[in-house]
Parts: C-alpha cells; structure tokens; sequence
C-alpha cells in the first residue's frame, strides 16, 4: 500500500491536486493508474445515442406519417411486412387483443410505455441491415408512420423533438419495478 | 473383475434407497468403489454395458492400436476438439432475413463441470458480432460525473484486475417451459441460453471513482458497440457493488461473440444486461427507457401489468444426465448429476427425486460452490428399469426455494416470457427413453 502511495506522489503536482480536489467517495484507491484521457464535449455530443422518456436527447429535425408510409415501405416491410404485420421479424402493428387473456398482443401500441423509445430505438439500430443510414427527420417519419399504423396518431400527423415526447402510449402506466430500491 | 458383480439390477443389501424411486446417499461415491452407469447421448457406436459377457471386440486383443504404431502429430498453436467430438456444438436458431439475430444453445447435455468452454458459451445477438480493432475500440464515461473520461483497451489492461467465476444467463433462457405443452428436445437446446466462466477484468467502482459519480446519480446506461448499439438501464448500486469491466473469458481475452474488447459483467444478472463490446457508460438519474428495457426482457403478468427491471437470475436447476436424447443402459447404478445455479449468491442444497417429487434426497454439491456460480450436482440413483420421474429443486443461501411449474404458472400466468425458473422433470420410461414432462 505504502509503495502505491509514495508512487502516487511521485507522478507529479498535477495528479495530486486533481486527487485532494475529489471527496472521499470519488478517490480512486492508490493502486489506480488513473489512466482517462478527458473526452471532449464534441465527442461525447456524436456519441451519445440516448433518448429519454421527457426528450431529453432528441436531434433537431421533423417527419411526418406521408413521408414515413414511404420509408417504411422501401426499407423496412421486408421484414416486418406490411403496415407492420406478418414479417420475419417483429410484428411493429396489428396488436387487437390487448394484453388481458389468453393471446395477448404485446405491439407498439398496445404494449410499449414510451414513443421516445420508437425514435431511440430505430435510430440506433434499423434498418437492421444498414443501421445509422436514416436521417434524423426520416427517422421522426417513420415513428410518426408506426404509430399512426398503431392507431396512436391520425394519418396527417408530423413529429419532432418538441411533439413526440407529448404522445401518451396508451400502456404507459402498465410496468411495475421489480428490483428492491428503485425510485421511480 | 470386481466391476461384474457391482453392476447388477438389483442394489444388494447395504445400498439402501434414501428416498423413492432409488435415489442413494449422496456420500455412496465417496464411500465405496461402486461403478456407475452414466446415460450417454445417443451416437452411432452404441455405449452398452453388458457385465455378463466378456467383451469380443477383436481390435481390442490387439497390442497396439495403429496410433501407437507411428509418431502422432505435430504441435499446434491453437488447440481445437478432437474431431470425434465435432457433434458438440452450440445450436444456431437465427432470423431468416438477418443472419446475425437470434440465439445459438450452449450444449448442456454434452458438457461436465462448471466452466463452459469459451467456443460453447451461449451467444444472443441482436445484429450480429462486430469485428471491432481494439486500437480503435474506446470506452465513453459520462454523464453526472465530474469529468467524462475515454479509456482504451490498453489503458484498461494496465489497471488492477479481478475474477468472477460465474453465471450469464439469458433472460428468456427455458421460456419453452412458458408452453403448454413441454417441448422435447436435448436440454441445452431449451435450457442452454446459460453459460459459466471466470472473467478477468477491471472493477467498475474503479473507473467509476476515477470519473467521480455525482451522488444524486442512480443510473447507469451501458450501451454496446455492435450494429444495433445495444443499450440498457442499471442501477449504479451494482455498478459499484460487483460490477466487472471484463478484457478476459477463462484466462483469455473475450471472444469477438462473448464482446471482444470489453464486456460489462453483471454477476447474476439476466444476460441482456452483461453488455458485449461496451462502449459508453452515461451516468443519470433515471432509465432511458430502451427498448430492450421496455417491449422486451418485461414480463406480462395475467393482470396486464408487466414486471420490468427484474435484474435478477432466481434460482434454477436441472439435471442433464439423464436427460432428454440421451439413452439409458438397462436397469442399474447411475449417476444423476446436473447445475444449479443463483443470481442471489450460493447454492446452498440440491434436492433430486425420483418419484415426480412425493420423496426427495440431497444430492452432493460439488467443490467450489461459488456465489453466482454454477454449482454441479450429483447423486447416486439406483434405476430397477420401471417408470421414473426425475426432478430438482435448487435452494439458494437466501431460502430462495425454486418452484414448481404449477406454482410459477400461477403465479405469473403463461406470458411473461422471461425469468422462466420452474423445476423440470424428466420421465424415463420403462424401455429407457427419456422425455420432458410437465409432472
Ligand atoms: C433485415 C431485416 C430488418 C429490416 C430491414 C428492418 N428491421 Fe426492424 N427489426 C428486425 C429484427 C430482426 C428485429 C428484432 C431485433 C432484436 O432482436 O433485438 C427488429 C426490431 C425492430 C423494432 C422493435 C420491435 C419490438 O417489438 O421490439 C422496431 C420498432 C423496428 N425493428 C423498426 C424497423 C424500422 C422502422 C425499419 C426500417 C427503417 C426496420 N425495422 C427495418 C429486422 C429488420
């Protein structure tokens, strides 16, 4: 430990001022090597993939659901299939029994809580075959189209980072944390 | 010799039942040089061992076998499994229109032990494995913290590591158990969404302290560097407690499927959350609600309200010798063996029957037994050759009891998809063949 410390001490003024400044929760134990390079507010900017539910993180831009019928026809229905239904992978639409008995429907419309995770999600990672090839405005499109094919939008419906988080999903209230804890 | 008159039908008079259906004392191993029968999986040379008869296989008589007649083959760098071995594989169910979605199966019914081996560890990807350049690959912290830093991999492997020996388990691993019919197939390929290793890596507390959290922050957003930027809420309270930035999978680095460079390890935690090819970790105060948070690994409960943020791994276990697939000897000693495991901390007793659960007997835990871990079991099992349902039921150190079907059906009705952990029984029938029931 002793060793750690005195060669702590050595590596200079600057560490040790940087180390004083952190409360003791913060301080790395002396076997650290304290290697981080500080990563520059640019990066972290065109990194950072996160939307959240109140629409923190939503680029600038807009789409609307004429626009996303036509994204979502050339680059998507091959595999989630018409109007969402029927694909070979995830049915996107078509959710009619709800999530009550005995074939429960769990589709964007019926189940998920949030819309801003529509955008994230797309964003990041559709097409599955070309992930991060859509604009920002053809990604705002195509969420404007799935949910309006998910009867939560009318068909002259547009969104944009002020709109979309304001869209209620009906199954917004229908989770339950689990883990002991969590503060909600 | 000896072996002839130990392999009988019948247990003679000091081997006595300690439950039904001819379960043994646990410590029969240990005890006596007893030879055992072990259910093999069926291949094209048939295992069977008949006492009575010498054996007639001429090329045995032989003194030498041709590969005692010249030098074997040279070294090799990188060694592989004996081709006779080649039917050992992990089993691929992926999307049709994209190769790299889906699942492939670890082969429980064919491994011993508790470590799986790195080319066998069960993979789920949701598109595909990057071919990502370590040079190149960067690790983001950011978010509430005093100052974001970037680390690269070989900053990484300069700081102070630790191992994990433990369990990633799917959260939808053994979800066929949901249907209402039991599936028949080898039990890794409805159960093998669940693997075990020793990884080596940084403590996350670690990089957490350098970047300094602020103490409002609860959250923690781990997201993966594959084609679909994989990302996923955490509480940094596993953050700091046990949380691993694992560089090494049983003594070497990652494999590129389980997340070459760096892989986020979460020890009990359902898989998804053991985020592959890490990198970026924004520190928050609530979840982002991704989709892998939201639509997926939530559990629909017969209420329509759905469990989210389950975290934990509840306790489970299964036998694998004898399972489905495999054959059965005739009546006689076998070993029962099988793993259990916990998200919750160690196995602490192994309960086998053989009588579709009117009468249990603790089966021998074997060294280590390990916290979040799995923990291999065995007992020893006189079969008289009738109708058998064998089961078992895992307790964690917690008195966490894992629970019959019945019981987490009702509990949870037949939709919830993940965090399947019900007890599995399995029939073998009279002639020997061996199926999955719901018993
Ligand atoms: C190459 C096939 C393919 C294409 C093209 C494709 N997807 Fe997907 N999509 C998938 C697969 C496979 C999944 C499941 C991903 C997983 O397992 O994580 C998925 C999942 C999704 C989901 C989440 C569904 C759920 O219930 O969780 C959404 C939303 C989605 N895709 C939207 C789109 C949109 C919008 C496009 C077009 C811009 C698109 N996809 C194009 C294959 C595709």
């Amino acid at each position: 430990m002793s060793m750690h410390k005195s060669s702590f001490l050595l590596i200079g003024l600057s560490l040790l001022v940087i180390s004083q400044s952190l409360s003791a929760e913060c301080d790395p134990p002396g076997n650290s090597p304290l290697l981080g390079k500080v990563a520059p507010e640019k990066l972290i900017e065109a990194w950072d993939l996160s939307i959240f539910p109140d629409g923190t993180g939503l680029p600038p831009g807009k789409g609307n659901v004429v626009e996303g019928e036509k994204i979502y026809n050339a680059q998507c229905a091959v595999c989630h299939g018409p109007k969402g239904i029927g694909g070979s992978a995830e049915e996107l639409a078509g959710g009619e029994q709800g999530l009550t008995g005995e074939y429960p429907d769990k589709t964007i419309g019926t189940y998920w809580p949030y819309a801003t995770t529509l955008f994230d999600f797309i964003r990041r990672g559709m097409p599955l075959s070309a992930p991060g090839s859509l604009t920002d405005d053809q990604v705002y499109a195509v969420t404007a189209y799935l949910l309006h094919v998910n009867k939560i939008l009318p068909g002259d419906a547009e969104l944009s980072k002020e709109t979309l988080p304001e869209v209620e999903m009906p199954n917004r209230s229908g989770f339950v944390w689990i883990y002991p804890g969590l503060k909600k | 010799m000896k072996k002839k008159q130990e392999i009988s039908s019948e247990p003679n008079n000091e081997i006595k039942p300690v439950a039904g259906g001819g379960l043994l004392d646990r410590r029969l191993f240990l005890k006596r040089g007893l030879t055992f029968i072990t259910a093999t999986t069926v291949t094209g040379a048939s295992g069977k061992l008949l006492a009575e008869e010498p054996s007639s296989d001429v090329e045995a008589i032989q003194p030498r076998q041709p590969w005692m007649l010249k030098p074997g083959k040279p070294f090799s760098n990188y060694g592989q499994p004996s081709p006779h071995e080649s039917d050992v594989i992990r089993w691929i169910s992926a999307n049709s229109m994209a190769s790299g979605n889906g699942v492939s199966w670890s082969p429980l019914h064919q491994l011993e032990g508790m470590i799986t081996p790195n080319g066998l560890h069960y993979e789920r990807h949701h598109n595909g494995v990057p071919e990502i350049d370590p040079e190149k690959h960067k690790l983001l912290v950011h978010g509430m913290v005093e100052k974001a830093l970037m680390f690269s991999i070989n900053d990484l492997l300069r700081y102070p590591m630790e191992s994990r020996i433990c369990f990633i388990e799917c959260g939808g691993n053994s979800n066929a158990g949901w249907n209402s019919r039991p599936v028949q197939s080898e039990v890794g390929y409805f159960h093998g969404l669940v693997s075990c290793s020793e990884w080596t890596g940084v403590p996350l507390s670690l990089i957490l302290k350098e970047v300094c959290i602020d103490p409002k922050a609860t959250w923690l957003i781990a997201e993966a560097a594959d084609g679909i930027a994989m990302e996923i809420s955490i509480p940094v309270e596993k953050a700091m407690d046990d949380a691993l930035l694992a560089l090494y999978q049983n003594g070497e680095r990652l494999r590129p499927e389980n997340g070459y460079p760096l892989r986020l390890l979460l020890p009990g935690w359902e898989g998804v959350t053991n985020v592959k090819w890490l990198r970026r970790l924004q520190v928050t105060d609530r979840p982002v609600m991704s989709r892998n948070e939201t639509a997926k690994y939530t559990e629909l409960l017969p209420s329509g309200k759905a469990r989210q943020f389950t975290f934990v791994m509840d306790a489970k276990s299964l036998i694998t010798s004898p399972s489905p697939g495999q054959e059965m000897h005739g009546p006689g000693f076998y070993q029962i063996t099988g793993l259990a495991w916990s998200g919750r901390g160690k196995i602490s007793k192994v309960e086998v029957s053989a009588d579709g659960g009117k009468t249990w007997a603790e089966a021998e835990l074997q060294e280590p037994v390990l916290s979040k871990c799995y923990t291999r079991f065995r007992i020893p099992w006189h079969w008289d050759g009738g109708l058998a349902i064998l089961k078992s039921r895992a307790i964690d150190e917690t008195g966490y009891v894992q629970p019959e079907r019945e019981v987490l059906v009702n509990e949870r009705g037949n939709h919830g998809y993940f965090h399947y952990n019900a007890i599995v029984s399995w029939e073998i029938a009279p002639e020997g063949y061996i199926s999955h029931v719901y018993a």
